[in-house]
């Protein structure tokens, strides 16, 4: 079963998180990430929502997000065709011994180092959701604390927009 | 303007005149702002109840059925009745009273979460949180409760809500964006349609209850006679299509004609208009030839591939899309097809009369007794249970008859609030309400609202005793004699219950009497109870 990355636009009304959350869970959907914010409209918000399923799945999906009233629009995000990037915050173990070679992955990987401890470093990282597993797994063996990730957020690539149906 | 003004000012000009609620005091001031209004209130003796009246008032009319109780314990009881509505696609507003917006969230007295309680089983609902968007949003409930799929809107209104004070614009158009159902059918869609029908051999239509919701009863007559297709109904589709035409093939599902659920496995194209494809409708569906062309014709595009695979789909209002699919039809043959279909019907032919032992009558005499002395415009609205499935069975639907049940949730009780609500829209209509022992004891009280709004609705109760299609179940499942927690064991005297209530009760114990009770009441316009004695063992299965 493939992972899918949906983008929709929905009224930004209160409880219109709990609608959408609440029509996977009642339909047994199930959410890998979701992501929300308002946008550029602020009577508007933007979701990023990644699913994992076949073909028939995501129909259904698709088409009872766009039977709820305060959903605009729901396009899928076709990796081509769009972008979309995850952030993560990584608490990894580094003393003396460890710390430059931690430090040196990281910069591979473009990731900053955004607290500094005796004993540990957190790193931030942007990326796809590859980048980050092959990130994630080089810095397994010194010893990762806690991790935190934001789940995938997205934009459709080029000038096409999400536009009112 | 007072909101609660605004309120019941909103409800006049969508033409609403009979609302049915339970007060309380979160709903009092809508209550004093009625007060002054032609609408017509009507106090249901348990809220229980109150979204069913409105289904009944919304299926006779074709306007949204209203009803409004007050928070908490009020609201918490329409639950059932809302998710019934949204089951079978019935439109109603329903209107909850909440506490003031300064105790949302504390636990107040009387507060309950009703926007969360019902998310699952509304087509969409809101809590008032500023009393200037109250026009606005009442507009758009009885927008979204009639238009596209139907269904329940619930609008939760705090207290102070109804208070302020707020200038009155009711506009006369919606545009909600995200909100935009599609009603005409893909013109490409409805060409290829046509083309599978003529390169079909056995095609069968498979008619819903999006037939009646959409008003294409005459349209589905028309198609079917233009082409020449037999028409298959589901349970809610029943009374869509003439049953004493030649082109009616019966209902489907696991309580519908053995004949029925024949034709459905020998057909190479199904044309499945308004229908959803439920899993109890389907089952008969299971001999299906996997090659078959499948058309799909809904308003919900979401019913479409939900249970099944489709080869074709067409979203659309069925009314509109028959209208299209009509333009382009033509005459077609089939006759080897009907023929095949006439000789199965005639195969399983059913038995002039059954047979009930002493003292008892075959639930089968009665309902087709009904059907052939009520009106040729009757409506006859079962409960849930055993008297569901005879009623659907037997009662034959023609002319202007209708047959309305709680197909999808299938919720006990339902009938005789539902009765009363047609009988209140439209008192020239004879109305049957059939029910079992079982699901009058569920609202008995209702009973009131009959005699007190002289609502003439004729209860033809199904006494046998026992919760009959548990205890038929219970049987099938582990074996004669098995039976547990299905037996009505203190015998209920109804027709002294219907006396209580100051209406005419009788208890008859065999054909004959039931016959003579009926043709007398069916004189008059009186509610009036008949306890008909079935045998406990009486079974809906051959
Ligand atoms: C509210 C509700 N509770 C329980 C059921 C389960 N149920 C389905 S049929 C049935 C028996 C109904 O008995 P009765 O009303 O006497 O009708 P009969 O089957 O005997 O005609 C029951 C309990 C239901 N459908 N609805």
């Amino acid at each position: 079963m493939k992972k899918h990355v949906l983008s929709l636009l929905v009224e930004n009304n209160s409880g219109v998180l709990s609608r959408i959350a609440g029509l996977f869970s009642r339909r047994c959907f199930n959410i890998d990430s979701l992501t929300v914010g308002t946008t550029e409209d602020e009577a508007l918000s933007r979701m990023t929502i990644v699913v994992t399923g076949d073909e028939q799945t995501l129909e259904q999906i698709k088409k009872q997000l766009n039977k709820l009233v305060e959903v605009i629009k729901v396009v899928e995000l076709e990796p081509i065709e769009s972008i979309s990037r995850e952030l993560v915050f990584i608490k990894v173990k580094a003393d003396n011994a460890t710390r430059s070679n931690v430090i040196e992955i990281s910069n591979i990987f473009r990731a900053n180092i955004v607290d500094v401890a005796k004993e540990s470093l957190i790193l931030e990282l942007t990326g796809d959701g590859v980048k980050i597993e092959a990130f994630m797994e080089l810095m397994e063996p010194y010893g990762v604390l806690e991790f935190i990730r934001s789940g995938a957020t997205g934009l459709q690539r080029g000038s096409v927009v999400l536009k009112e149906k | 303007m007072k909101a609660s003004d605004a309120i019941v000012k909103c409800l006049e000009m969508e033409g609403t005149d009979v609302i049915f609620g339970y007060p309380g005091a979160a709903v009092i001031d809508i209550y004093e702002s009625l007060q002054v209004s032609p609408i017509k209130h009507v106090l249901v003796r348990n809220e229980q109840s109150v979204v069913h009246y409105a289904s009944g008032y919304a299926r006779e009319t074709g306007k949204v059925g209203v009803c409004i109780v007050t928070s908490g314990p009020g609201a918490t009881n329409t639950i059932t009745g809302i998710a019934t509505a949204y089951m079978d696609s019935i439109p109603v507003v329903v209107i909850t009273g909440q506490v003031n917006t300064n105790l949302i969230g504390t636990d107040a007295f009387q507060e309950a979460d009703m926007k969360g309680a019902t998310q699952p089983f509304t087509k969409h609902n809101y809590l008032v949180q500023d009393a200037t968007q109250l026009p606005k949003i009442l507009k758009e409930a009885f927008f979204i409760a009639n238009t596209g799929r139907k269904g329940p809107v619930l609008v939760d209104i705090p207290k102070d809500m109804q208070e302020q004070k707020i200038a009155f614009d009711y506009k006369d158009k919606v545009d909600i964006i995200g909100y935009k159902p599609t009603v005409k059918g893909h013109a490409g869609q409805i060409k290829r349609a046509i083309q599978r029908i003529k390169a079909a051999k056995r095609p069968v239509i498979y008619a819903g209850g999006g037939i009646l919701s959409s008003g294409a009863k005459e349209g589905i007559l028309i198609f079917a006679e233009k082409t020449g297709i037999p028409v298959i109904n589901s349970l809610m589709g029943v009374g869509g299509f003439p049953q004493d035409h030649p082109l009616y093939a019966g209902i489907v599902g696991s309580h519908g004609y053995a004949y029925s659920n024949e034709i459905i496995g020998k057909t190479d194209l199904l044309i499945t208009i308004g229908a959803r494809m439920s899993n109890r409708s389907t089952t008969g569906f299971y001999k299906l030839n996997p090659e078959i062309e499948f058309i799909h014709v809904d308003i919900d595009p979401a019913e479409i591939g939900k249970n099944r695979g489709y080869t074709l789909p067409i979203v659309g209002d069925a009314k509109v899309v028959l209208r299209s699919l009509i333009e382009k039809a033509e005459q077609m043959d089939f006759t080897a097809w009907i023929d095949e279909i006439q000789e199965l019907k005639d195969h399983h032919a059913p038995a002039s009369q059954e047979s009930a032992p002493n003292g008892y009558i075959h639930p089968v005499d009665i309902i087709r007794y009904l059907s052939d002395n009520t009106e040729e415009d009757a409506c006859l609205v079962a409960d849930v249970g055993q008297n569901q499935i005879w009623s659907a069975l037997n009662y034959q639907l023609r002319k202007d008859r209708k047959f309305l049940t709680s197909g999808g949730l299938g919720t006990m009780a339902y009938s005789l609030p539902a009765a009363i609500g047609v009988k209140i829209a439209n008192p020239d209509r004879q109305v049957i309400c059939v029910i079992g022992d079982g699901g009058i004891q569920m609202c008995i009280g209702e009973l009131a609202v009959a005699r007190e709004q002289n609502a003439g609705v004729k209860i033809i109760l199904l006494n046998n005793g026992k919760l009959g299609l548990v205890r038929e179940m219970q049987q099938d499942i582990f074996g004669k004699g098995h039976t547990a927690a299905i037996d009505l064991n203190y015998q209920v005297q109804f027709p002294k219950i219907a006396e209580a209530y100051s209406m005419n009760g009788f208890e008859v114990s065999s054909f004959d009497e039931f016959q003579k009770v009926l043709d007398q009441v069916l004189k008059n316009d009186e509610p009036c109870l008949i306890q008909c004695n079935i045998h406990p063992d009486t079974r809906t299965l051959p």
